[in-house]
């Protein structure tokens, strides 16, 4: 029987009536990991032993009758910049090749006491900082609908791993839309929860106003099981928040959606608009009324972003210093041994980040520098503001936005890599997202050839439940 | 166009090393980068007030009191140091 391809429901149905076990199915994605990862290469990490004696502990709860969770048994995969306990957590760097992680972060203590099988960890552009996974320091990650593509990023292992049934889920993380973007380029639903929805303890710092950790699924119905079971107040984590929002029934006819017309500009693929386009139309014909709305701010995203994000990130990644914790010159015999600490410093962080970290590590420090932070960072922080605004005026028109998530569909490895601006022009529909610390999903809603086209769905701080119903109302209708 | 001694001010508080044709490669981006962020100019920003956080966010406190952890952990942690004498993590002399 193939087990890979059902949803977590039809998984949990079966295992409880026993038509198969927890092994069996682990064992089949471990297979099916073994046969598709030499073209995709979405793992870092395989966590194989650890998960076959998993499946065999849930197999003799289900044996002596025990009740079960939902996620019991269920093989997921992590991005590997969040913390799994004793299994090695690199988050795409050199400097962090050999790094084990000594704790679990929130999400995975809760994953692992539902019972959850961790099959491996999945790749990431390095700290999540990019849009490819071509930035990972063990090389990129293939589109499983075409292996000539990128699968998106940063969480691209994550979104991969899904769409090429290697998993039945994946935690990802979005700062700039590392979830989304990935999930729309592969086809598959991923939600960046509101920031502070999920708690971010045992997530590798990039960004710390923006970083949310979420799902990526096949089904959206999936994506509400895994949420409700990862979100939640932690005193590891002080932004942490209980939603106190109710999960309401939504009623198709009152509900508002809101098309704003700054997303849909010169830019962006003509055949990725034509998809959104009628993906809006498929609410109209349900009867949902859809109201033209104005983010005016909206092109001011993206810069304000690109100051906010490397500003925090040069400060969280100070910490990599060659002293505490991994790569460091200072074990290395093949180079001439430093005498100051300073060299070490230098030296080791020269050789552990790449390209792209060490840019945004520069564009950070010298927007954060004496003279220069009014003229960056406070002005950003101010425009962000007014983005802000933007959505809460939004939202009193409307009860949820939609937008393409990403101006065209997956580029071409090698596309974009030697061009920084270009590649940071990939999330310019997801970046406010995170400023406003806003709730959004992407939701497959096409194709142009083989390649998916995401719809966004955008909702009020808190209302994830909502954002989900209504992607459920399309993917039902589709 | 930012200049190349502000590069190598810059890469030195970031504590990062770069090598003479990083610096060039590095200048040539940071510009591209800080080009098109010259864009935030565009707006009127007086009388607004800065954003942070989008959730409000307050100080946490609680007390300061030993958590203990096991021998284990305690060991990885000491075990993951690149340079390291018996239980002590070894760092160049600074003066």
């Amino acid at each position: 029987m193939e087990l890979t391809g059902l949803t977590i429901k039809n998984i949990h149905e079966g295992i409880k009536r026993k038509d198969f076990s927890v092994l069996e199915l682990t064992q089949q994605y471990l297979k099916k990991i073994e046969e598709n990862e030499k073209n995709i290469k979405a793992f870092l990490t395989l966590n194989s032993e650890n998960a076959l004696s998993q499946a065999k502990i849930i197999d003799e709860r289900i044996r002596k009758n025990e009740k079960i969770s939902i996620l019991a048994g269920i093989p997921c995969a992590i991005k590997d910049n969040i913390l799994v306990k004793g299994v090695r957590c690199t988050a795409g760097s050199k400097i962090l090749e050999n790094y084990v992680a000594p704790y679990d972060a929130t999400v995975i203590k809760k994953l692992k006491s539902e019972g959850c099988v961790i099959l491996g960890k999945t790749n990431l552009d390095e700290f999540a900082m990019g849009s490819s996974t071509e930035n990972s320091a063990f090389g990129p990650t293939k589109n499983p609908h075409d292996i000539t593509r990128v699968p998106g990023g940063s969480s691209g292992g994550s979104a991969a791993a899904v769409a090429a049934e290697m998993c039945l889920f994946s935690l990802g993380s979005d700062t700039g839309g590392s979830i989304r973007q990935p999930a729309s380029f592969c086809g598959v639903v991923g939600l960046k929860p509101t920031y502070g929805a999920v708690s971010r303890y045992g997530l590798i710092a990039f960004a710390s106003s923006l970083d949310q950790i979420g799902p990526i699924t096949k089904t959206v119905e999936d994506t509400e099981i895994v949420f409700e079971a990862i979100k939640g107040k932690d005193l590891l984590d002080s932004t942490s928040v209980e939603s106190e929002i109710e999960n309401q029934k939504l009623k198709i006819e009152n509900l508002r959606i809101g098309v704003p017309k700054e997303y849909f500009i010169k830019g962006i693929d003509k055949g990725v608009e034509k998809i959104i386009r009628l993906a809006i139309k498929k609410y109209t014909d349900l009867g949902v009324k859809i109201e033209e709305i104005n983010l005016p701010h909206a092109e001011y995203a993206l810069p304000c972003y690109y100051i906010i994000a490397p500003s925090e990130a040069s400060a969280n990644l100070a910490r990599y210093d060659g002293i505490k914790y991994g790569y460091s010159i200072s074990n290395n015999p093949t180079i001439q041994q430093s005498n100051n600490l300073i060299d070490v410093y230098l030296e080791s962080r020269e050789d552990g980040f790449g390209d792209e970290v060490r840019r945004r590590i520069m564009l950070g420090t010298y927007a954060l520098s004496a003279g220069y932070y009014d003229a960056y960072y406070l002005r950003a922080q101010k425009v962000r503001t007014l983005i802000k605004e933007d959505f809460e005026l939004a939202f009193k028109k409307v009860d949820v936005i939609l937008t393409p998530v990403t101006p065209t569909v997956a580029f071409k490895i090698g596309e974009k890599i030697s061009d920084p601006l270009q590649m940071y022009l990939s999330d310019i529909f997801t970046v406010s997202v995170n400023l406003a610390g806003l709730p959004a999903v992407s939701l497959p809603c096409g194709k142009i050839g083989n390649l998916p086209v995401g719809l966004q769905i955008i909702g009020k701080p808190f209302h994830e439940f909502e954002i989900l119903e209504i992607a459920k109302i399309f993917e039902e209708n589709n | 166009m930012i200049t190349l001694d502000q590069i190598k001010h810059i890469a030195k508080l970031a504590r990062l090393g770069l090598r003479e044709d990083e610096i060039i490669k590095f200048q040539k981006d940071l510009s591209l980068i800080l080009d098109y962020i010259e864009k935030l100019k565009e707006i009127d920003i007086s009388n607004i007030e800065p954003t942070s956080h989008s959730i409000k966010v307050e100080n946490v406190i609680r007390k300061d009191e030993l958590k203990d952890e096991d021998i284990e952990t305690k060991n990885q942690l000491i075990e993951m140091a690149p340079n390291k004498k018996n239980r002590y993590i070894k760092v160049r002399s600074i003066l």
